[in-house]
């Protein structure tokens, strides 16, 4: 009964949301709001019945229908209960679910806040939405039907993989999702303003504060991407330039420039045009990223390809790109370049130059994934293009970011004088070189990481400086301590919203510098009893345990480690033995540190417990990452928090109030 | 707007073009197929020894057919489906002048035995415990199956479970070819 | 000394040379460590040799051990791996022939995009100096443009 019942919604979804779109359409060309009421409806039954389909999955899950197939190919009886639950976005049929539940809710959120306040942009930004919305569906009812039914009915499912069965998988995707769809709004406006013609600053000022989250969430997404491939494939790392992994990487960098560049069009009127195309690359790199993880056309961990599924997915992007483009290229004569620069030396070019270096990542990013392809379709020879390439690419592009998220905020608006500049950046650059001579003294001996660490010190104290010249400002005039430094944080949230991230990610850089520059690791085989050192660490093997738990089969090592302190904790690292799995997975276990982490893996054991091998790592600073990750949080919480202002001046007669 | 300019506009969405072209090139390659750069080459000479104990190497081959299969004890279903064929083959072959090798990589000695047993694998298993033999011949997974002709030089590469008409069709092949 | 001391004394010299065994070279570690980091792991996707927990990577970080102990160089290693798993054992390609493109095509992306930048700035700079000023402030304008400056100047 449940297959069908959610088959029927999905079909159901699926018509209204056609219905819906067009509607939508319709009404904004002939003005009618009788259809427009109607393809609001049409939305609200969208969510209605895509969030019936997800419940019958869940329900499905948890009554362990295997007549269902998506629920015998993630599940099996061992499965625990909430993996169960988050088994519904484990592969690919429930992750369509999920993006399209996203998009109609995302989709009312919109109706509800612009539909009396937007009316010109508003019916044809949820014409797309709706169609956005369609398509999704459409791919839930030909290439991916979640309810497809199993006969005959297994007794027991195969089970979910169980590197998904872990934390990560329940908040990665969904945080990750929720940044992608989050890009279809500005998006949405974007093609209404230049269907509409209106393509001024109108789209910008709506959708800002949904470029800020749906960023926000892309950026968790992708930490909290690292921290699982960090914490559970056992390789020590976070982040291996992996097609898929570059694939979320790439909209999140013109997704940055996007919310950099719509700043300058804000104040000066400029990049209308280039804002246009930067929204419209930035939702069609989402949409790009799904295509690849679902098509197979370039190997993945990740990805779950399937069937027919890419090709629905490349010739909507065909059809996103080139239908936004064509609308772009046919209202162009609205989009005049009228840019106006008083100086190169202006925070008007250090915002274009930070667009530059952003795309120019992103570009590379996308040419380095797409090149084997390239390199098969031309010469015919396979090659691979891994993270030495991306590495040595990408990171002299990142410290010029580093240095400009320092200068830009801080520089003149049309012309920086001498003057602006020596009283802005003197000290920060003595800070920033002060801070490399000291980490060398220290001995830090690599060039790329003492590059870093200055630019970090230079930016952190132009953030800092800033901070303690306004707040003396306030002081001056009269406010108390907590007014001075909390209420002027309030009160201008954009700018010291976007501070908080700038440390966030000073933050995760200098994490990354670290842990690529300082960690250590080793690998060896201990008898019972014998320990090995490193970095200051001695481990002792003390035996296996064997268990059997409800899924899978699984032996514990357990491992005494001491410091030169004394006893420090003991490791029990695991392998486990999934029947349906052809090699054994490896559970790591690991101490978090501030400024290292221990972690060990457990490799070859003898069935008598007799010995054990074990690969050691020190990782230091990857801590930062994560701290880096909550200091992003308040940053955009705060970047996005409703605008305060000082008591408002007291309108005069003739005189509207300044808001 | 200048006639030109009108013209020119248009190429912003054209140039998408392109990379929408090689994207759709993707979906008829296999990003997990690799051809082999062995293909034609002289094949890399080895010395194991068996499960029972007797020592086999390429060299003492030469003139025969030989075909390598590399197999593991966790390799399911593939290395299961396939293992009656190999077996049957080497019956139907044995006398003829060919030889078949199986390999045993990443195993442990208990489970390949089970395996030798379950399916009677008459003809010549040897591990490969360092590992060596199976990247001197590119193996990127099991299972996988070598034909080597005559003169020693791989002809041909069996990515994945091998069936009674491949082995079939190979070997014969290969047969009809002069020392 | 005489010329035929001297090549008699050569050859007493390279004969002792050639006769004393091949030394096995130290192998460093972090060599090691290097050159697994430039192969990819066969049975991972994006991970190279040196970071992939797989026993896979394991023997063939022995295999790499073993030959450069044997005297090999690290280039050498890496061919003997091209040579029996083809140009994509490489994580990286090889800056050769079509394979450059991809090295040099993001560099030059970068160089062209400066460019641009540049151009366009010099041409919108150019604009703003033929434009005349903006307009004049208003009384509330002002107030408040002096309440703000208040706040950022010390």
């Amino acid at each position: 009964m449940t297959p069908e019942l959610g088959y029927a919604a999905t079909v159901a979804a699926l018509v209204l949301a056609v219905y819906g779109s067009g509607a939508a359409a319709w009404s904004a060309v002939k003005g009618r709001s009788d259809l427009r009421a109607s393809s609001e409806r049409a939305a609200v039954g969208v969510w209605l019945l895509i969030t019936a389909c997800m419940l019958l999955l869940v329900y499905a899950f948890l009554t362990f229908d295997f007549s269902v197939k998506y629920v015998a190919t993630n599940t099996n009886r061992g499965t625990p209960f909430y993996y169960r639950i988050t088994a519904l976005w484990g592969a690919l049929e429930g992750s369509i679910i999920l993006w399209a539940w996203m998009l109609s809710l995302y989709t009312l959120i919109m109706v509800s806040r612009y539909r009396r306040t937007q009316p010109q942009l508003y019916p044809w930004a949820l014409a797309v939405m709706l169609g956005i919305a369609a398509f999704f569906l459409l791919v839930m009812t030909i290439p991916a039907p979640p309810f497809e039914r199993l006969s005959p009915i297994p007794a027991d499912g195969r089970g979910l993989n169980p590197l998904l069965e872990d934390s990560g998988m329940i908040t990665h995707p969904v945080a990750l999702y929720l940044g992608f769809t989050g890009f279809t709004v500005p998006f949405a406006f974007a093609m209404a303003a230049l269907i509409v013609g209106r393509t001024g600053d109108e789209w910008i000022t709506i959708t800002r504060r949904w470029t800020i989250i749906a960023w926000y969430f892309l950026s968790l997404g992708l930490l909290i991407g690292g921290w699982w491939s960090y914490h559970v494939l056992g390789w020590g790392g976070y982040w291996a330039w992996d097609p898929v992994e570059n694939a979320a990487f790439m909209p999140w960098l013109t997704a940055t420039a996007f919310l950099h560049s719509v700043m300058i069009q804000e104040r000066r009127r400029m990049l209308k045009l280039w804002n246009l195309a930067l929204i419209i690359l930035t939702f069609s790199l989402t949409i790009f990223g799904t295509f690849l993880t679902r098509s197979g056309i370039i190997g993945s961990v990740h990805a779950f390809s399937q069937g027919s599924v890419g090709q629905f997915f490349l010739a909507f992007l065909a059809l996103v790109v080139l239908g936004a483009l064509s609308l772009l290229a046919w209202r162009l004569d609205r989009l005049r370049a009228q840019g106006e620069l008083d100086s190169i030396v202006s925070r008007e070019s250090a915002f274009l130059l930070n667009n530059l270096f952003l795309i120019a990542a992103a570009f590379t990013v996308f040419f380095g994934t797409v090149f084997p392809l390239l390199s098969e379709a031309i010469k015919g020879v396979k090659v691979s293009v891994g993270a030495p390439f991306f590495n040595l690419v990408n990171i002299p592009i990142f410290l010029a970011l580093i240095f400009l998220m320092g200068v830009g905020p801080l520089i003149a608006w049309r012309r920086a004088s001498a003057e602006n500049l020596r009283r802005n950046f003197l000290k920060p650059v003595l800070i920033g070189i002060a801070a490399a001579a000291l980490c060398r003294a220290l001995g830090v001996a690599n060039t790329v990481v003492l590059v870093c660490l200055a630019l970090v010190g230079f930016v952190a104290a132009t953030i800092a400086l800033d901070f303690a010249r306004a707040a003396r400002a306030r002081r001056r005039t009269g406010d108390a301590w907590r007014e001075a430094t909390w209420g002027l944080a309030l009160r201008q949230n954009r700018r010291y919203g976007g501070f908080v991230v700038h440390l966030g990610i000073l933050t995760i850089a200098l994490g990354v510098a670290g842990s690529q520059a300082w960690s250590t690791q080793t690998e060896a085989t201990l008898n019972l009893g014998e320990t090995v050192e490193l970095g200051g660490y001695t481990i002792r093997f003390e035996g296996l345990q064997a268990a059997e738990e409800s899924n899978h089969f699984k032996v514990t090592g357990a491992f005494t480690v001491t410091d030169r302190r004394g006893p420090y904790t003991v490791l029990t690292p695991a392998k486990k033995f999934y029947p349906q799995e052809q090699t054994p997975i490896a559970a790591v276990d690991y101490r978090l540190g501030f400024f290292e982490d221990l972690y060990l893996v457990l490799g070859e054991f003898a069935r008598d417990g007799s010995h054990a091998t074990i690969k050691i790592q020190i990782n230091r600073m990857v801590s930062w990452l994560w701290i880096g990750g909550l200091v992003l949080t308040l940053g955009a919480a705060l970047a996005i928090a409703p605008e305060r202002r000082r008591t408002p001046a007291v309108p005069r007669a003739g005189e509207r109030a300044v808001a | 707007m200048s006639g030109r300019r009108r013209v020119l506009r248009w190429a912003i969405p054209l140039a998408v073009v392109p990379v929408l072209v090689l994207l759709a090139y993707g979906f008829r390659t296999d990003p997990r197929e690799i051809p082999s750069p062995l293909l034609g080459k002289p094949a890399s000479p080895f010395a194991l020894t068996t499960f029972d104990g007797k020592a086999i190497s390429l060299a003492s081959l030469r003139g025969q057919v030989v075909v390598v299969n590399f197999w593991a004890s966790w390799c399911i279903p593939a290395c299961y489906d396939e293992a009656p064929s190999l077996e049957r083959a080497w019956q139907a072959y044995r006398d003829r002048g060919v030889v078949l090798i199986g390999v045993n990589i990443q195993d442990k000695d208990e489970p390949a035995r089970r395996f030798l047993t379950q399916f009677g694998h008459t003809f010549p298993n040897a591990p490969d415990p360092s590992g060596r033999v199976s990247v001197d011949y590119g193996v990127y997974g099991v299972p996988e199956t070598f034909f080597i002709d005559r003169k020693g030089q791989v002809r041909f590469k069996q990515v994945g479970s091998v069936t009674d008409e491949i082995m079939k069709q190979h070997v014969e092949k290969l047969l009809k070819e002069p020392a | 000394m005489s010329r035929p001391l001297t090549v008699v004394a050569l050859l007493v010299i390279a004969a002792l040379a050639a006769a004393a065994p091949l030394a096995a070279a130290p192998v460093n570690e972090n060599t090691v460590h290097e050159v697994a980091a430039q192969l990819r792991c066969v049975v991972c996707q994006s991970l190279s040799v040196a970071d992939s927990p797989s026993e896979t990577a394991h023997q063939m970080k022995a295999i790499i051990r073993e030959r450069l102990a044997a005297g090999e160089s690290p280039e050498q290693v890496k061919a003997y791996f091209v040579d029996k798993y083809g140009l994509w054992i490489l994580l990286a390609p090889p800056r050769q022939g079509f394979n450059l493109l991809v090295w040099v095509v993001p560099f030059a992306g970068l160089a062209a995009g400066l460019v641009l930048v540049l151009v366009l700035a010099r041409r919108w700079s150019r604009r703003a100096a033929a434009a005349p000023d903006l307009a004049r402030p208003d009384a509330a304008m002002r107030e408040r443009i002096q309440r703000e400056m208040a706040e950022r100047e010390p």
